[in-house]
């Protein structure tokens, strides 16, 4: 709740940094509604390995007879619902403070599903090094924001082509990258979560 | 305990290679100021590609060495490669910091703007911000065990994000010019492109090798304390 309050300043705020000029607004309103997204994200990433961090609980997680595979996917996937939940909430936010409605409601929720999951897949496992870091709060902003250059690209171009409308069909093809760049990210940190929990 | 044992074997190498280099850069940079003629488009501006375009070339061999060296370490835990993935990054960030601005410079007149969010520039770009975020983490990591697998796990992500940023921008926008392949490129460009080339590559070469070994004797004396701590169990 407190980081959907947090998504919906940001959204409050970059409407100032543009200034009342509803077109602008409504042109830019899906930059911005991921920008939103992506600052919130790195709240509830952080979060994400706070619990295990307590009382060296991390440790007795990889004792458990479970693979640390199954540790990340169920991380991984909790994450991608939260972000998932949020982007949903934060679109009417969007419609009000924008006035960017669009009546294609479940290709947007399509589109909210696979960006956070670009999100929440490197988001998670670089989570779990920088929650056992000082400073968590720098690093893992400044590890996943470059990388998730591509999931932000798509994601943005896909949203704004449904808010604005898509004369040259081109949303497809930025939907098609987003799965490419999810399916890699899921499983090349499902891969790689093992060598970074155990010793 | 093998942190510094091969990067000592041949103690001079790095300098023989760094001397080359020098050579080979103050030749390749006479024969593209003063010898080879001006483009007929760009005229003097168009000078910058000798050092351009073999910055580039070596920012990205760079960079693949670190992955390389990333993978490596993860699959033998062997110490000399994290050192080496370490030179790789920080020698790589520099080049691309490097191509930034040489390129800049070149776009501002060319094209009119500092900036243009082509693939390629963008890609170069992103990469110098992922493997800044590498070192960043490296520093916040004090346990060397740690440090090494995590930067190396790293490396290989953002390393992967490589072909995605390009597609992606690529379809995004685009103004960059074509790849030019020696068919495309006269002779008289070619020489000194070549030279500077070569130039850059053993001057990175020997960083990394210089840097390396830095890195290893930081190492050594990091793992020392504790006799068994040097073996990893990844």
């Amino acid at each position: 709740m407190a980081i959907f309050v947090f998504g919906a300043a940001a959204l409050l705020l970059f409407s100032f940094a543009v200034g009342p000029d509803a077109e602008a607004l409504r042109k830019f309103s899906a930059g911005f509604l991921w920008l939103g997204l992506l600052l919130s994200s790195t709240l509830t990433l952080a979060e994400s390995f706070h619990a295990e961090m307590e009382n060296r609980a991390m440790e007795g997680l990889l004792l458990l007879p479970a693979s640390p595979r199954a540790l990340y996917y169920g991380k991984a996937i909790a994450n991608w619902l939260q972000l998932m939940f949020l982007g949903v909430a934060l679109v009417p936010v969007m419609v009000v403070l924008y006035d960017a409605g669009t009546t294609r409601i479940l290709s947007l929720i399509l589109v909210i599903a696979l960006g956070a999951a670009g999100l929440s897949a490197p988001g998670t496992l670089y989570a779990a090094m920088t929650a056992q870091v000082r400073s968590k709060q720098t690093l893992l902003p400044l590890l996943l924001f470059p990388l998730i250059v591509p999931a932000l690209l798509a994601s943005v171009k896909a949203t704004s082509l449904i808010i604005l409308g898509d004369p040259m069909n081109q949303g497809k093809s930025w939907l098609v990258l987003l799965f490419a760049f999810d399916a890699i990210y899921w499983s090349l940190c499902g891969l790689l979560f093992h060598k970074v929990v155990e010793e | 305990m093998s942190a510094t044992a091969s990067n000592n074997r041949f103690p001079a190498l790095p300098w023989i290679l760094l001397g080359l280099g020098i050579v080979c850069l103050a030749i390749g940079s006479y024969v593209g100021l003063f010898v080879a003629p001006p483009e007929a488009l760009m005229g003097q501006v168009q000078r910058i590609m000798y050092v351009h375009v073999p910055t580039a070339w070596n920012a990205l061999l760079a960079m693949t060495f670190a992955f390389v060296s990333a993978l490596v370490f993860l699959f033998s835990s062997d110490w000399k490669w994290d050192a080496r993935m370490e030179a790789a990054i920080e020698v790589g960030v520099v080049l691309a910091f490097l191509l930034c601005c040489q390129g800049s410079i070149w776009a501002k007149p060319t094209w009119g703007v500092w900036w243009d969010w082509d693939p390629r520039l963008t890609t170069t770009a992103v990469l110098l911000f992922a493997f800044l975020g590498i070192l960043a983490l490296r520093k916040f990591v004090e346990d060397p065990a740690r440090r090494a697998i995590w930067s190396a796990v790293a490396t290989i992500i953002a390393y992967a994000d490589v072909p995605i940023v390009y597609y992606s921008v690529r379809w995004w926008n685009s103004l960059h010019q074509l790849q030019s392949s020696p068919a495309t490129v006269s002779r008289q460009f070619w020489l000194p492109l070549r030279m500077n080339a070569f130039g850059i590559l053993f001057l990175m070469t020997a960083f990394i090798m210089l840097r390396a070994r830095v890195g290893s004797l930081r190492l050594k004396h990091e793992l020392a304390p504790p006799p068994n701590a040097a073996e990893v169990t990844a």
